[in-house]
């Protein structure tokens, strides 16, 4: 636990001065209240908003420590909301249609890890044949519509509330713990880490890295398809065209902002839970603020990569070396200075 | 063997394409005409000279996402420049590929001095210049300037009424420049040698820095240009336009046989690989009974196709390698 703390403290301490700052801007943001069933409040909405990108980047932390990435998540979310839009419109329950969607996104990461650890061609090429493509299929199955539903049950999965804590965010807590607990309790966190360092070595060592990394690919499709019902039952339509557009990039970021290499080797979910929450709070600040929402966009990439500079490999190494100089002369004075 | 192995991936670049020609041909005997090849010049020539910007990049093992957002930018910017100021188009024009070229050579800065990967660093490029783009304006700008018209209109007139307009010339020329540099000049080969592998490339004596920096600089400059010709093709900027081009840009790069780990491929491949895609697209539309939608599985599948085949063909080429 205490090295846990220790790994996020960075990312931990971005996250403060981002809220700190949005607090300066736009000093309610910190306020809850509770409405008699719901907390409500512009840090609660954060919660909520941030369930996509945090859901996803559960899937994509995986993938990236094993050295690869996962382009084709933003597009398995459409097909996976369109699956469960079109599996209730079709009358199928609740089950069957979330069941349905889930399959969906496993469908897609069982094909997108099979291209990746059978085949062996490169992850971003692999995952960008499902991105390219994938949107074509989920126009297939909503024929080019969007698809509505007015099923009460799906949408209290995109706008419900549980114990007065929207269901998107116990959604993400809950997916991000559980797989945080499977791979620090049980040692398939180290294969994974193990396979991203070198894969050729982990299989001599006895690692089954083509299954493991399959695996990597279909949670990584597993979150995502998470992540397309909660899209979809929030907004009560599947969009093909629009649903999870550009948010594996918004993934990609939570990742390497919650201090994970892009290389691979080492994760930490909690970090890249942070990363997300980040990403949400510049985007909420920013709305609140009043900036008109022409400046969103400029704001977030400064501020993203302000935080990257602050991240990069070799200002760290700069540092040290300035450090290592410092202690060297202060040693050299005391010495002088009898 | 006494064909260079390396040229097979253009070679089934170039056979794909004149054979799905073939096939379309058969079925609508129209689509040999030079309409149609002219269309195909005019409506693709943004996308190719995007693609050969995005190929010098691929082949040095880098990959640059900022390029769809630089087009937005570049067409608001010259919509905007024009709208304000009394400056002449070409006085914009080179304004803007000096910004464009500037900003891509602080992103190949960046991703060389701070070791950042350049996948994140030009991300963080696209959402800028996307971003300054909205700064600017939200809305379609109209460019209404009697040079404009005149670029516009601005075409030669083939046997059969085809038109070879401007800038599909203009991209004919980007596509022949981009392969000189790439494959006859010393910085040419100092991308390869990068491509090839970083360490090795170092030690051979390449200035890394310099030339990443050159890399993501010649990036940025065609992506100005292209945005430049988006601008004429369209007669307007929006900062909502071509977006995810960037990755459109890099299927083509693919799909013309340049190899996505950097270190081998042709600048001329990259031109068959915008082609084709341009050919599933003149094809869905000569068939009309397809939906669009249909483009972007074809697109997929081929990309699919051909990354198996040049995986075969690297497989292959190994043995031989190992066998001799």
């Amino acid at each position: 636990m205490g090295q846990t703390l220790k790994r996020i403290a960075p990312q931990l301490v971005t996250l403060t001065l981002v809220v700190a700052l949005v607090t300066v801007i736009f000093p309610n943001f910190l306020a809850v209240s509770f409405d008699g069933t719901r907390f409500v409040g512009p840090a609660v909405d954060v919660l909520k908003r941030s369930a996509p990108v945090a859901l996803l980047g559960v899937g994509m932390t995986l993938v990236i420590a094993t050295r690869g990435i996962d382009l084709s998540v933003g597009t398995i979310m459409a097909i996976s909301g369109a699956v469960a839009a079109w599996a209730i419109t079709s009358g199928m329950g609740l089950p069957a249609s979330v069941a349905l969607a889930i399959g969906a996104g496993l469908m897609a990461g069982l094909w997108n890890g099979c291209l990746v650890a059978i085949v062996g061609i490169q992850p971003i090429v692999a995952t960008l044949i499902l991105m390219t493509s994938g949107r074509g299929i989920a126009q297939l199955i909503t024929e080019g519509r969007i698809l509505t539903f007015s099923d009460a049950n799906l949408a209290f999965i995109g706008s419900g509330s549980l114990l007065g804590v929207p269901f998107p965010t116990v959604l993400w807590i809950a997916t991000a713990v559980i797989v945080a607990l499977l791979m620090r309790r049980t040692a398939l966190g180290m294969l994974i880490e193990a396979t991203g360092i070198n894969r050729a070595a982990s299989a001599l060592a006895g690692v089954n890295a083509t299954v493991l990394l399959i695996a990597v690919y279909m949670a990584s499709g597993f979150c995502a398809s998470l992540a397309g019902i909660v899209a979809t039952a929030d907004i009560r339509g599947a969009d093909a065209n629009n649903a999870g557009l550009w948010l594996e990039l918004d993934a990609i970021l939570a990742v390497v902002i919650g201090g994970n290499s892009l290389l691979g080797g080492r994760f930490s979910i909690a970090g890249t839970m942070i990363g997300a929450l980040i990403i949400q709070t510049i985007n909420t600040g920013i709305m609140l603020s009043g900036f008109p929402s022409e400046y969103n966009l400029v704001i977030k990439a400064v501020l993203v990569l302000v935080i990257l500079v602050l991240q990069s490999p070799n200002l760290a190494a700069d540092w040290l070396f300035v450090k290592s100089l410092v202690k060297a002369r202060r040693a050299k004075v005391r010495s002088e200075t009898p | 063997m006494s064909l260079n192995p390396r040229l097979y991936p253009l070679l089934a670049t170039i056979g794909i394409f004149l054979v799905g020609y073939l096939i379309s041909y058969l079925q609508f005997p129209a689509m040999l005409s030079t309409r149609v090849v002219g269309n195909l010049l005019t409506d693709n020539a943004y996308l190719g000279i995007v693609a050969v910007g995005m190929t010098i990049v691929i082949l040095s093992g880098g990959i640059d996402l900022s390029v769809g957002s630089v087009i937005a930018f570049s067409g608001v910017f010259i919509a905007v420049m024009l709208r304000e100021t009394s400056l002449h188009p070409l006085a914009v024009f080179a304004l803007l590929l000096i910004i464009t070229t500037a900003f891509g050579a602080a992103m190949g800065w960046l991703i060389h001095f701070l070791a950042m990967p350049a996948f994140i660093v030009t991300l963080a490029g696209m959402f800028l210049a996307r971003g300054v783009a909205y700064m600017m304006t939200i809305d379609s700008v109209a460019i209404s300037h009697p040079f404009y018209s005149m670029l516009t209109s601005a075409y030669w007139l083939m046997p059969g009424k085809g038109r070879l307009t401007l800038i599909g010339v203009l991209m004919l020329i980007s596509v022949l420049i981009g392969a000189i540099i790439a494959h006859r000049t010393r910085f040419g080969a100092s991308v390869f040698a990068i491509g090839g592998g970083e360490q090795t490339a170092r030690l051979m004596g390449v200035n890394v820095g310099r030339t990443t920096v050159l890399i993501y600089a010649f990036s940025g400059l065609m992506a100005g240009l292209s945005g430049i010709v988006f601008s004429i093709y369209t007669g307007s900027g929006y900062p909502l336009a071509t977006v995810g081009t960037e990755l459109t840009a890099i299927a083509a790069v693919v799909i013309g046989g340049t190899i996505l780990t950097g270190g081998a491929g042709y600048v001329i491949g990259t031109l068959f690989g915008v082609l084709t895609m341009g050919l599933i697209q003149t094809y869905i539309v000569f068939d009309g009974t397809l939906s669009s939608w249909w483009t972007k599985i074809v697109i997929g599948l081929l990309l699919l196709v051909f990354i198996l085949l040049q995986k075969g063909l690297l497989r292959l080429t190994a043995f031989g390698e190992a066998g001799s």
